[in-house]
């Protein structure tokens, strides 16, 4: 099991390798979407849609085994591939170390150069819900 | 045949008027296809700008001294010049105002007020602009008043036969578009006035997108208030005009209260300036409507006529071009439209269609375009929005072209 920061800084080589190309990086980010888990059609309900984006954008979270387990999607396709970075990086970490990650990846790939301050704004959104999510299960756990 | 030989202008000649075409974006050079959100700006507007600040800031009438005068003289000349643009009978009738929704707003809010009752109707198009639709929502929840609404067809064109049957002698306002922003329909409005005036109602027309492709002659079309925004029209944002009829702007209350629209004031009672003063309260946006003189001079020195032509051979270029990618369905294809070419693509969102044509340096508007009834009508969230000016290319609607192929290519 990769840690938060392997998995940061795995993200953060495949990227370089773009070479700051808006395009390729753009591209990428969809085929990153294509290979999402799919998510249920029945959790797609507006009380997951993540506040903040412009786009839909539906997550959940569960616990088990003491991990958090993601699922997500979205109706466009670069948000899709958005979200799934998060899924990559958060899915079977614990509680814990996903209320304390420090997201170091987002500035280093220069991720608002890319997606602009709207979509960056939304992803700063789908962070935050990770978080909350994270919390509320950590809560759920300790009763 | 090489589409530029068919068009009289000389687009290299023009785009040199334009510095922020020189720009890149992502590497590339823009592309800018975003008009019908607001136009780019000749180098005549905005030195326009800098020279009032440099040389004659003062606020304007009532002042005595020479900067005070130049100001109001060259503020003056543009509502002249918005006269002669639309071919109003006086200066009397141009009022500035921030833009289109404030005119709107001012009509809704002053005529609207004076003039509705309960259960009178005003009609708008299915076609509308939120800034078309919300004032006269506001305005019918405060008098009582309702609104009904002119279906649109598949192609995007208003139901003149429904609208007949809307028309009645409760009709009170009927207000529409010269031409549609989302999907470039420009609409019968000659004959809407004439039907609207057979049941006695007032017209009013929204030409945000019309100011800066289509001839207006308000006494021909015969409306009674016509709304530009200058911002679409090469001018600076922050300004605009209504025109209304001088008689029923003499009969309209005053929509805000201050100085400038006042002839003399007590504490008792106060009585209103002359037209079109009445309805400019506070110091006006002197710098941007002296500006707006030299965009509609920019547009009349290109000629309208020319402007026309070269962008509605852009628009059946574009049309051609994108219209026959794969999986491209064209929104709104009435016969006649402003150069605005909505479309969607079979399984792609707008906004990443958008998105990655920004990678290529192409600006386009995605998303609902401030007319959400009618992408209901549509069944549709949003379409991509392409809309052409007098100094955009073929070769640049090639760009276009091949961006959107690039997009379908890889999410097949
Ligand atoms: C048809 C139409 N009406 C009204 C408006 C509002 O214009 P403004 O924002 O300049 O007031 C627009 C601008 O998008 C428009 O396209």
């Amino acid at each position: 099991m990769k840690t938060i920061n392997q998995l940061q800084d795995e993200i953060i080589s495949e990227f370089a390798l773009l070479e700051g190309d808006t395009e390729m990086t753009l591209f990428y980010i969809m085929e990153l979407g294509e290979k999402l888990e799919p998510m249920k059609e029945a959790d797609k309900t507006d009380d997951n849609l993540v506040k903040g984006c412009q786009s839909k954008v539906w997550l959940t979270a569960r616990l088990e085994n003491d991990r958090v387990w993601f699922s997500a999607d979205s109706n466009t396709a670069i948000t899709k591939g958005l979200v799934s970075l998060l899924v990559r990086i958060f899915n079977g970490q614990t509680p814990d170390d996903i209320i304390h990650a420090d997201l170091y990846f987002i500035s280093k790939i220069g991720m608002e150069r890319f997606i602009g301050t709207q979509r960056s704004n939304g992803f700063a959104a789908m962070v935050k819900q990770i978080k909350l999510y994270a919390l509320a299960l950590k809560t759920k756990q300790e009763v | 045949m090489n589409p530029a030989s068919v068009t009289a202008l000389n687009v290299d000649e023009i785009r040199k008027q334009f510095p922020v075409l020189n720009r890149k974006v992502n590497g590339k050079p823009l592309i800018y296809f975003d008009n019908a959100a607001t136009s780019q700006k000749p180098i005549s507007v905005i030195e326009a700008l800098a020279e009032y600040y440099r040389n004659y800031n003062a606020n304007i009438h009532r002042g005595i001294h020479t900067l005070a005068e130049e100001a109001t003289k060259a503020y003056e000349h543009t509502r002249e010049q918005a006269r002669a643009f639309i071919n109003a009978a006086s200066p009397r009738e141009i009022i500035f105002v921030r833009g289109v929704t404030e005119g709107i707003n001012l009509v809704a809010a002053s005529y609207g007020r004076a003039f509705l009752r309960n259960n009178d109707e005003v009609i708008i198009s299915g076609l509308e602009h939120h800034s078309n639709i919300v004032p006269w929502q506001l305005i019918c929840g405060q008098t009582g008043a309702k609104l009904k609404v002119i279906p649109v067809s598949e192609s995007g064109e208003i139901d003149l036969e429904a609208f007949t049957r809307l028309l009645s002698s409760r009709t009170r306002i009927v207000a529409v578009n010269h031409a549609s922003n989302s999907l470039g329909t420009i609409n019968p409005i000659k004959e809407i006035i004439r039907l609207a005036h057979g049941a006695g109602a007032v017209v009013l027309i929204d030409g945000a997108q019309a100011g800066a492709h289509l001839p207006i002659d308000v006494q021909e079309l015969d409306c009674d208030f016509y709304c530009l925004s200058s911002h679409k029209m090469y001018g600076p944002t922050g300004t605009g005009i209504l025109y209304g009829k001088s008689h029923l702007l003499e009969k309209m209350p005053p929509y805000q209260g201050g100085g400038e629209m006042i002839k003399e004031v007590t504490f008792e009672k106060t009585t209103w300036n002359d037209l079109p003063y009445k309805f400019e309260a506070g110091t006006p946006n002197i710098a941007d409507v002296i500006a707006f003189g030299k965009a509609m001079e920019f547009i009349r020195q290109t000629g309208r006529d020319v402007i026309e032509q070269h962008e509605q051979a852009l628009l059946r270029y574009a049309t051609e071009k994108v219209g026959s990618l794969p999986g491209v369905r064209l929104i709104g294809t009435a016969p006649q439209k402003v150069s605005v070419l909505s479309f969607v693509v079979d399984g792609i969102h707008p906004f990443d269609v958008g998105q990655l044509l920004d990678a290529r340096g192409i600006a386009v508007r995605t998303g609902h375009h401030c007319t959400q009834p009618l992408m209901d009508r549509y069944g549709i969230e949003g379409t991509v929005r392409a809309s052409f000016a007098v100094y955009n290319t073929f070769a640049e609607v090639d760009a276009l072209t091949e961006g959107v192929r690039r997009v379908i290519n890889f999410m097949r």
